[in-house]
C-alpha cells in the first residue's frame, strides 16, 4: 500500500492522542509485527485493540492510540506502512471519527449505597452483568471521554477490578480513508 | 508433478535464476539438502553460517542480484542473524531459508529450536514461517519479489522439518497476480510535477550539490547521474555506500562525506544552498550532529522508501521514486537548459581542494608501513575494474578514501551496521559472483581474527580471493578514538601483530601466505599475489599502529568541526 503523507488536521499543535485504525493481514505474528515496530521506533502507544473484521477472517482491524508526541505522525505511518502485512492505515481524527471504548468493572457497594450505585450506572447506560448483596460487576460501552468521567464517580465506590479494552474507532462515513489503497479489503490489488 | 516440499523449494529457487547458495547444512534443513544433489544450483560450503550470509551479500553487492543463503534451525539460524541486520542497514538483498523443526514440535523448546522468525523481524524487509508444503513456491517468488523491489532488503524463510518432507503438487506463481502481498506496493514511476520543481530549484540554485547515495548503485542509475551532474554542472559527493556510483576521476566529484570524508565534501555540504540526496538517508556518519548539518540549504530528498523523507531532516521536496527512474527523469528534464553562474561555486570549492587534498606522510625509509601508502599501492598495481571489499574501521576509511572507484559494484563494504569481520567472506562471495574481476579485500587485524575461516571455504571452493591486512596489531579505530578522546588511555584494543601468525594460518587454510614488514617489499608482494589465480592469497602488512584516519569529525559535532590531517593545520 502506499498511502498519501498524511494531512495533520489543524489542531494538530494540541492533538497528542492520534487514532491510526489499521487493516492488517489476519496471520500469525502480525500483531507482534506491529508492536515490535513501535517498540524498536520509538514510538508510543497509548492503546492498542485488535480483532478479526471481516468474514472469511483474513484480515484484522488494529486500533491503534498513538502518542504523536514520540514521533512525526507521518513517520509512524510510513514506517507502519512499510510491514508487508499492513494493508491499509486510516489516520481518523476526533472530528471524523466514531469511537467506542468498553469497561468491565467490580465495584464493592455496601447496602445502603446500593441504590445510588444503580443510578449511577442507569444514569450513563451502563449495565449490570452479575451482583451479590456486595458487590455489581457493570459493564458501559461508550465514548472514552464517557468511560473516563463514569470511572471517575465509580471510585466514590470501592473498585475491586476493573478493565478497559482500550479504544476501537473507525472514520465517520463521510470520511475517506486517508490512504489510496482503500479498496475494498476482499480485494487489495484493485487499486 | 508430485515433489516432496524439499524439492519444491529447490526448484523454486531454480525458477527464480539462483545460480548459488550459500550454506552449511544441519538436522532441520537436512531434508532440503538431498534435492540440491540434482540441481543445477552450486552449493558453496561456508564454514560458519555467518559467513554464508556476508557471502551472499558480497554476491548481491558484486551483481546487483539477490545473495542466497540456506542455514539450520536454532544456532544456524542466528549465526545468520547479524549478516541479515547488516544487508538490513545496507538495503541489500537476500534470500535466507533456515530449517526448522517440525509444526508440531514448535513452542516445545525442542532441540536446535529457535523463533528465528520473531528474532528477524525487525532486521529483515519481511519473513514467512511456512507451515503447509504446498505455500513454498509462492512463499519462494514472494520472497524474491519482497528482497529486489521497492527499497531492497533480506528476507527470510523458515521451513519446518515436516513442510519440506511432506508432498505437496508443483506449480509456479504466475507474475506478481498469483502472489498474496495485500500490503505490498512498491511505488512505481515518479511525479513529472516533482520533477519539473526539482530542476527549476536546481536551475536556480547557486551552490547545488547532489548528496549521492547507495540507492544511485541499486537503482543502477550511474549513467544518468553522470549525465545529470554534467549537463547542470553539479558537484557530487557519493557516501560510503555510493563509493563507484560517480566515478572518482570525474572533475565534478568531491570524494565522500561524512566523519572521515574529504574536506571539499564536507565543507561543501555545509556550504550549499541546495542539497539533492539522491538515495541516501541522512546517515548520522553523514550529518555529524543534524542541527549542524547543511544548514543554508534546501533539501531535495529522492527516495523509493517514504519513511525516509523526513526521518531525520525535513525535505523543502520530496520525491518518491526509484533512483533509476527519477534520476533518468531529472537528466532528461534538465536537457539543454541553462543553469545559474556557478563559477564562485566552484572557485570555492576548487580552493578546499588545492588546500585539504587527502594525504598522509609517507613512508621516510624506516619502520612501518604506511597504511594508506599500502592502499594506494595496492590500487596502482591492481587491474582496473578490481572489486574491493573491506571489513569496519580504519582500513575501511583508508580503502574508501585512497582507493578510485571507477564503476559501481566495485565496493563491498558493511556501511550502516559497521559488521567487523564484513571483508573476507564478502570477498568470497563477490568472487563467485563476478569470477572475471580481480578481488581484493582490504581488512584490518581485528576483523580478519572474526571471519578468517572462510578462507577454508574459498581455497576448498577454487575462491582466489587475495587479502591485504593492515596489520597494526591494535583495534585501530577504537584505539583512535582512544588517542584522541580518552587521553591515549588504551583500553583493551592491543592484539598483537605476531599472535596469531597470519602466514602460517594463512597457509594451514590452504592459502598463500605472505609477509610484508618493509617498504621496499610491498610491490613485489602485491605483485606477486596479483599474479596467484588458484588460491587465495593472504598478505600480512605490517603497519604503523600511530596512524589515524583524517579528516575526522568528531562524533556528535557538527560537521563544521571537521578536524584536517596535522599537517594542514593552520601554521
Amino acid at each position: 500500500m502506499t498511502p498519501e503523507p498524511i494531512e495533520l488536521p489543524s489542531s494538530q499543535g494540541e492533538l497528542r492522542h492520534h487514532v491510526l485504525s489499521v487493516l492488517v493481514e489476519n496471520k500469525a505474528g502480525v500483531l507482534s509485527r506491529v508492536a515490535g515496530l513501535f517498540s524498536r521506533r520509538g514510538f508510543n502507544i497509548f492503546s492498542l485493540a485488535v480483532a478479526p473484521t471481516d468474514p472469511s477472517q483474513r484480515f484484522s482491524r488494529i486500533t491503534i492510540v498513538v502518542d504523536a508526541a514520540s514521533a512525526p505522525l507521518s513517520q509512524i505511518v510510513n514506517q507502519l506502512d512499510k510491514l508487508i502485512n499492513v494493508v491499509e492505515i486510516s489516520h481518523v481524527n476526533e472530528q471524523s471519527v466514531v469511537e467506542r471504548e468498553l469497561l468491565l468493572a467490580t465495584v464493592g457497594v455496601a447496602s445502603d449505597q446500593m441504590a445510588g450505585a444503580l443510578a449511577l450506572c442507569a444514569s450513563f447506560g451502563a449495565e449490570v452483568l452479575d451482583a451479590t448483596a456486595s458487590e455489581v460487576t457493570v459493564t458501559l460501552a461508550a465514548h472514552p471521554d464517557q468511560i473516563n468521567a463514569f470511572c471517575e464517580l465509580l471510585a466514590a465506590y470501592r473498585v475491586d477490578q476493573l478493565h478497559r479494552t482500550g479504544l476501537v474507532a473507525l472514520p465517520r462515513l463521510t470520511t475517506p480513508p486517508v490512504s489510496p489503497a482503500s479498496a475494498e479489503p476482499t480485494d487489495p490489488h484493485s487499486n | 508433478m508430485e515433489l516432496t516440499g524439499a524439492q519444491a523449494l529447490i526448484k523454486a529457487l531454480e525458477h527464480q535464476g539462483t545460480e548459488v547458495i550459500f550454506g552449511l547444512p544441519g538436522g532441520a534443513i537436512l531434508p532440503v539438502y538431498d534435492p540440491i544433489i540434482d540441481s543445477s544450483i552450486r552449493h558453496i560450503l561456508v564454514r560458519h553460517e555467518q559467513g554464508a550470509g556476508h557471502m551472499a551479500e558480497g554476491y548481491a553487492l558484486a551483481t546487483g542480484r539477490p545473495g542466497v543463503a540456506m542455514v539450520t534451525s536454532g544456532p544456524g539460524a542466528t549465526n545468520i542473524v547479524t549478516p541479515l541486520a547488516n544487508a538490513y542497514m545496507d538495503s541489500t538483498p537476500l534470500v535466507v531459508v533456515t530449517g526448522q523443526v517440525a509444526t508440531g514440535s514448535i513452542g516445545t523448546d525442542a532441540f536446535q529450536e529457535c523463533d528465528i522468525t520473531g528474532v528477524t523481524s525487525g532486521i529483515t524487509k519481511h519473513n514467512w514461517l511456512v507451515t503447509d508444503a504446498k505455500d513454498l513456491p509462492r512463499i519462494v517468488a514472494e520472497a524474491f519479489h519482497v528482497a529486489t523491489t521497492g527499497r531492497p532488503g533480506p528476507v527470510l524463510i523458515d521451513v519446518p522439518k515436516d513442510v519440506s518432507q511432506s508432498m505437496m503438487e508443483w506449480y509456479w506463481p504466475e507474475g506478481t497476480a498469483d502472489l498474496d502481498l495485500p500490503g505490498y506496493h512498491p511505488p512505481v514511476g515518479v511525479d513529472d510535477a516533482a520533477i519539473a520543481e526539482a530542476i527549476s530549484m536546481l536551475l536556480a540554485a547557486e551552490r547545488p550539490l547532489l548528496y549521492v547515495g547507495g540507492g544511485v548503485i541499486q537503482g543502477g542509475a550511474s549513467a544518468d547521474l553522470r549525465a545529470l551532474a554534467e549537463r547542470l554542472n553539479l558537484p557530487v559527493v557519493t557516501t560510503l555506500m555510493a563509493r563507484g556510483a560517480f566515478p572518482d576521476s570525474h572533475a565534478q566529484h568531491l570524494g565522500m562525506p561524512g566523519m572521515h570524508g574529504t574536506y571539499t565534501a564536507v565543507t561543501a555540504l555545509q556550504r550549499a544552498d541546495l542539497v539533492v540526496s539522491l538515495g541516501a538517508r541522512f546517515d548520522d556518519r553523514v550529518t555529524g550532529k543534524v542541527d549542524g548539518f547543511a544548514p543554508l540549504a534546501k533539501i531535495i530528498h529522492v527516495d523509493i522508501d517514504r519513511a525516509e523523507h523526513g526521518k531525520v531532516r525535513h525535505p523543502d521536496l520530496a520525491i518518491v521514486a526509484d533512483c533509476k527512474v527519477a534520476v533518468a527523469a531529472l537528466a532528461s528534464a534538465a536537457g539543454s537548459a541553462t543553469p545559474a553562474d556557478r563559477s564562485a561555486w566552484w572557485d570555492e570549492l576548487r580552493g578546499y581542494q588545492a588546500r585539504y587534498p587527502l594525504t598522509y606522510e609517507p613512508h621516510d625509509g624506516h619502520g612501518l608501513l604506511k597504511p594508506q601508502q599500502v592502499v594506494e599501492t595496492l590500487r596502482d598495481l591492481s587491474p582496473a575494474g578490481t572489486i574491493v571489499a573491506s571489513g569496519v574501521g580504519q582500513h575501511q576509511m583508508w580503502a574508501s578514501q585512497f582507493w578510485n572507484f571507477e564503476e559501481p559494484r566495485t565496493w563491498i563494504n558493511s556501511g550502516g551496521a559497521g559488521t567487523m569481520g564484513f571483508a573476507v567472506p564478502s570477498a568470497i562471495g563477490a568472487k563467485v559472483g563476478r569470477p572475471d574481476r580481480t578481488v581484493w579485500a582490504i581488512d584490518g587485524d581485528g576483523c580478519f581474527q572474526m571471519t578468517a575461516q572462510e578462507l577454508v571455504t574459498a581455497r576448498a571452493e577454487g575462491i582466489p580471493v587475495k587479502i591485504a591486512i593492515l596489520n597494526n596489531a591494535y583495534l585501530g579505530m577504537v584505539r583512535q578514538w582512544q588517542e584522541m578522546f580518552y587521553d591515549e588511555r588504551y583500553s583493551e584494543v592491543y592484539l598483537s601483530p605476531d599472535l596469531p601468525n597470519y602466514v602460517m594460518w594463512a597457509e594451514a587454510m590452504g592459502c598463500v601466505g605472505i609477509r610484508v614488514d618493509d617498504q621496499r617489499d610491498v610491490e613485489a608482494a602485491i605483485e606477486q599475489a596479483n599474479a596467484i589465480d588458484d588460491r587465495p592469497v593472504v598478505i600480512d602488512f605490517r603497519t604503523d599502529a600511530s596512524e589515524k584516519v583524517f579528516p575526522m569529525v568528531p562524533a556528535g559535532l557538527s560537521n563544521d568541526a571537521i578536524m584536517v590531517h596535522p599537517s594542514q593545520e593552520q601554521r
